[in-house]
């Protein structure tokens, strides 16, 4: 197989593009994606700060690496989720990227935050796992990016990902969070920091291929709880019709950005308060994150 | 060749030289889902391997999320 542009030996095919790639130009074509990304949906600018969320894994590396060689300033944002081996060695992957690049690493951690780990949060409050883990990460996220003055805060959410979270927002039409997801959130409260995904047109076999080509040591074992994950059936259906029909995810998803998200967005603006516990934004008189706090106090008491 | 599969690690051995797209036919794996390594290299789907390679086939999928 040949490389598309330059006629070297590829190293990466890509069915829903009809196309194939050597290294360089592979990375170059990574590169075009997220630049596009950040310019369609206006993510932000060469002079502002950038704190990207990593795990360690293939898709936050790849993205801290790629705004990183586009000259982008950027810190990174360890969230320490508390969760057994898992957790000591993705934090090990994400310091060992930082201090590679010369970056800043910020660590946040969960049991420091509500004086206990994910796992301990779990059986608190009887959320699916990865529920309570979300709802800690966005809460933490946010704190963080807002703490340290980062007007902008950036995940690796590949194509697939949201591909997924959509199928499953469909399924159950979900309207409200039909209308929020997409690559870019405006900031809507001066404790909001801008949320971007830069890598939504990317592929997380892509995003994987470029962590491998750039030597990115990433974590490439799934964390313990995300077997049997809702999520996890998702992205297996989502596979298989990408193999019978190749862009299939893609058009999925564009598809919905392009010409359906509009429908789902409410005419009238989202109150937002300040939690009377922590001072973070919510939509209530106190937080999730606080909630699940007081929660995890009282099944110790 | 021998093959190093993850998520659980195992390793197994399979006879002859064949295209990687064979090699994931017989394991049952869709080729959009893994990455396959050898050494250094990352190898396509009509790549030739066979006798004394040494691959990986690295999954691609990221694990768990909510409805973000």
């Amino acid at each position: 197989m040949k490389c598309r542009k330059c006629g070297a030996g590829a190293v990466i095919e890509l069915p829903r593009h009809n196309a194939a790639f050597c290294s360089p130009d592979f990375q170059e074509f990574f590169r075009k994606q997220v630049a596009e990304a950040i310019r369609k949906h206006k993510m932000f600018t060469p002079e502002e700060s950038v704190l990207v969320a990593v795990s360690g894994g293939k898709d936050s590396l790849a993205l801290w690496d790629v705004l990183i060689e586009t000259g982008y300033q950027t810190a990174g944002l360890y969230l320490d989720l508390g969760i057994f081996d898992y957790s000591v060695e993705s934090k090990a992957k994400c310091e060992a990227f930082a201090a590679s690049r010369g970056q800043k690493l910020i660590v946040e951690s969960v049991l420091e935050r509500v004086g206990a780990g994910i796992p301990e949060v779990q059986k608190a409050t009887r959320r699916p796992t990865c529920s309570a883990c979300g709802l800690s990460k966005r809460y933490l996220m946010n704190r963080a990016a807002v703490d340290h003055g980062y007007p902008v805060s950036a995940t690796g959410h590949n194509l697939d990902d949201e591909a997924a979270v959509l199928f499953g927002n469909v399924l159950h039409w979900q309207m409200d969070p039909l209308s929020r997801q997409s690559p870019a959130l405006a900031s809507t409260h001066p404790k909001l920091a801008r949320r971007v995904k830069p890598l939504y047109r990317l592929s997380e076999r892509e995003t994987a291929a470029y962590a491998f080509l750039r030597g990115i040591d990433y974590i490439v074992e799934e964390c313990p709880f995300a077997k049997g994950a809702t999520s996890i059936t998702h992205k297996q259906i989502l596979d298989r019709l990408e193999e019978a029909s190749p862009g299939a995810k893609h058009n999925f998803l564009f598809g919905f950005l392009e010409k359906a998200r509009g429908v789902f967005e409410h005419a009238e603006p989202t109150v937002l308060n300040e939690c009377a516990v922590c001072g973070q934004v919510t939509t209530g008189e106190i937080c999730a994150f606080c909630k699940l706090g007081d929660q995890v106090k009282r099944r110790r008491a | 060749m021998k093959i190093k599969l993850r998520n659980p690690s195992r390793e197994v051995e399979l006879p002859g030289r064949k295209r990687v797209k064979e090699v994931l036919k017989e394991l049952d794996i869709l080729p959009g889902t893994v990455l396959v390594i050898r050494g250094s290299d990352l190898l396509t789907a009509d790549e030739v391997v066979g006798e004394g390679d040494e691959l990986e086939v690295r999954p691609v999928m990221s694990g768990g999320s909510d409805r973000q």
